[in-house]
């Protein structure tokens, strides 16, 4: 007795072949456009803004006038940012993976926190910058710093980064843990020299992605108050800055057509900026991921 | 009713184990001193009782080889020897191990102390991503020791004793995870040496290798043996019967038969192990 009729087979093969194509076509279809609309929008930017991609641009600060206008202490603000953030929440990140992974009882509390580190990641950041307000602005006296907005950006980033740590110390196989336990290793030992070693591709991974979200990152700067346009580079943690987020977003809403080319340009620039950070994410993860 | 008669026999013959004047003829070892004397050791997992009242007394210098089918608790126990169980967290105990005369549960005893004692070879290799020198001084250097010459002894002679220096001499400096599945445990082997363990633990260090790398990892327990004391769990019994002095047969959690291994493989005084090693389960 057979269940699966031949001529059944065949009469359905026709249709099943035609739905599988079916499929593959609206999928193909979903991918196009959101390359399409990518294309589009670097196309333009980039028709617009290179007139305006010279060595001035890069000499030149903000200024009212358009062919003056320049995204030195802009860009120089994004990377002194930068430099503050990656330690900050370098440190704060991964030694709380270390914690959770390594240290912590798994128990109620701890996966309590857990949860909300992972949701903490979804908290909008215009709400880190109300934060960011109130504790280093206001509280703590820091002014519309470099630190305080660094401050800020590195615990919107932190819960990103101990969760790219904490999955990249959890990718250790437990066998690389015993073998150090097992000639008595003591568990700091274990950390600094198996466990570590092995996660800091993954770690450095996500660090320089979270930093990369930084970077871009407006609406916490603008709860902040951060200018817009400065005419002197940040001279300490304390000083006044920039970032190139902001200048842009000032370039965009100005009435003169000629900002919206002068826009352009600085979202050259920045996404330059992305691409060499995210180029050295995939470098590290492609160079130092060690393999079972 | 002839099985259950020797299994409540057999339970005596377990219990004198423990050191005790009449043991008569078989067992003659009582001269050699005892490395792991473990007395009503029981142990939990949560709710799992996966050891009961174990007692066993290891001699030194004996190959101990530990049998038993999966699940019996063979691996448990030989990961209690050096604590290593602790690493589940939900793990209870209670009863004595001790080595060499203190008690390895005591709260005082330090399990870095006794792991730099009792070392282990696991059942899968397990090197590091490292080169082959860095892991063979990978024990030696968390012990503190940085001098380089030191070092390159302790390397050559651990390596030496693995029997696998001539083979890796040449490529120091390699990662680890180049060599064989074989010469990997053999590292693995080298690594545990180097820190000159009193007492070397496997656990079924050849079931993830091909025949020809067992055979070389038996014929080094045998090298080993004159030094150190092995306790080795196997699934295999013709390589308990190959290569071990005493043979340890688990069963449920508890230890059915513990005797000189040709004993326990010509003539085993439980149903049960002869009913295992003539394979008839397990």
């Amino acid at each position: 007795m057979k269940y699966i009729d031949d001529t059944v087979v065949m009469k359905r093969m026709k249709s099943r072949l035609t739905y599988n194509k079916i499929w593959k076509a609206v999928f193909l279809l979903a991918t196009s456009l959101a390359l399409l609309t990518l294309v589009i929008l670097l196309v333009r930017i980039v028709s617009q803004g290179t007139g305006y991609l010279n060595l001035d641009f890069f000499n030149n600060f903000g200024s009212r006038f358009p062919e003056k206008a320049g995204v030195k202490a802009a860009l120089i603000g994004s990377i002194y940012l930068m430099l503050i953030i990656a330690p900050v929440s370098m440190f704060l990140g991964v030694g709380t993976a270390i914690y959770l992974e390594e240290y912590a009882k798994k128990n109620k509390f701890t996966n309590f926190i857990q949860m909300n580190i992972s949701n903490l990641a979804g908290v909008p950041s215009i709400v880190f910058g109300l934060l960011g307000l109130t504790i280093f602005v206001r509280m703590l006296f820091l002014g519309k710093s470099l630190l305080a907005a660094g401050f800020t950006m590195s615990l919107l980033i932190l819960p990103v980064i101990i969760v790219a740590s904490q999955e990249a110390i959890r990718s250790v196989p437990k066998e690389q843990r015993e073998a150090s336990y097992g000639m008595g290793a003591t568990k700091w030992q274990t950390i600094t020299r198996v466990v570590l070693p092995a996660a800091i591709p993954g770690i450095l991974t996500g660090t320089i992605l979270a930093l990369s979200r930084a970077v871009g990152e407006t609406a916490p700067l603008v709860v902040l108050g951060i200018p817009v346009i400065l005419q002197f580079l940040p001279d300490g943690l304390l000083s006044q800055f920039t970032t190139l987020p902001m200048q842009i977003y000032d370039w965009a809403k100005r009435p003169q057509e000629e900002f919206q080319f002068v826009a352009s340009a600085g979202i050259i620039v920045l996404m330059i900026l992305l691409v060499i950070m995210n180029s050295i994410a995939i470098f590290i993860r492609n160079k130092f991921q060690k393999r079972y | 009713m002839v099985d259950l008669m020797n299994k409540t026999n057999n339970k005596e013959t377990v219990n004198i184990k423990t050191p005790s004047p009449s043991m008569g003829p078989s067992i003659q070892a009582a001269d050699k001193n005892s490395v792991f004397n473990t007395k009503n050791f029981n142990l939990w997992y949560g709710d799992h009782h996966a050891l009961k009242d174990i007692n066993l007394d290891i001699k030194e210098n004996d190959v101990t080889a530990i049998i038993g089918p999966s699940g019996c608790g063979k691996s448990t126990y030989i990961k209690a020897l050096n604590r290593m169980v602790e690493l589940v967290p939900i793990v209870k105990t209670n009863g004595e191990i001790n080595y060499r005369g203190r008690n390895i549960l005591d709260a005082s005893y330090e399990v870095e102390e006794l792991r730099t004692r009792v070392g282990m070879v696991f059942q899968k290799p397990n090197p590091f991503p490292k080169s082959i020198y860095d892991n063979i001084a990978y024990g030696p250097r968390i012990h503190g020791i940085k001098n380089k010459k030191i070092l390159d002894e302790i390397v050559e002679k651990s390596l030496r004793g693995a029997a696998i220096w001539d083979e890796v001499k040449d490529r120091l400096n390699q990662n680890a995870y180049g060599l064989s599945g074989g010469q990997q445990q053999r590292i693995c082997i080298a690594r545990c040496l180097a820190i000159e363990p009193d007492v070397i633990l496997m656990d079924e260090p050849t079931s993830a290798l091909d025949p020809i790398s067992t055979l070389k990892v038996e014929e080094l327990v045998q090298e080993l043996k004159d030094n150190y004391s092995i306790i080795i769990v196997t699934h295999n019994m013709q390589q308990a019967a190959r290569i071990s002095d005493k043979t340890a047969f688990f069963l449920n959690g508890e230890v059915v038969e513990f005797d000189h291994t040709d004993k326990i493989f010509s003539t085993p005084k439980d149903q049960r192990t002869e009913d295992y090693i003539s394979g008839r389960f397990g």
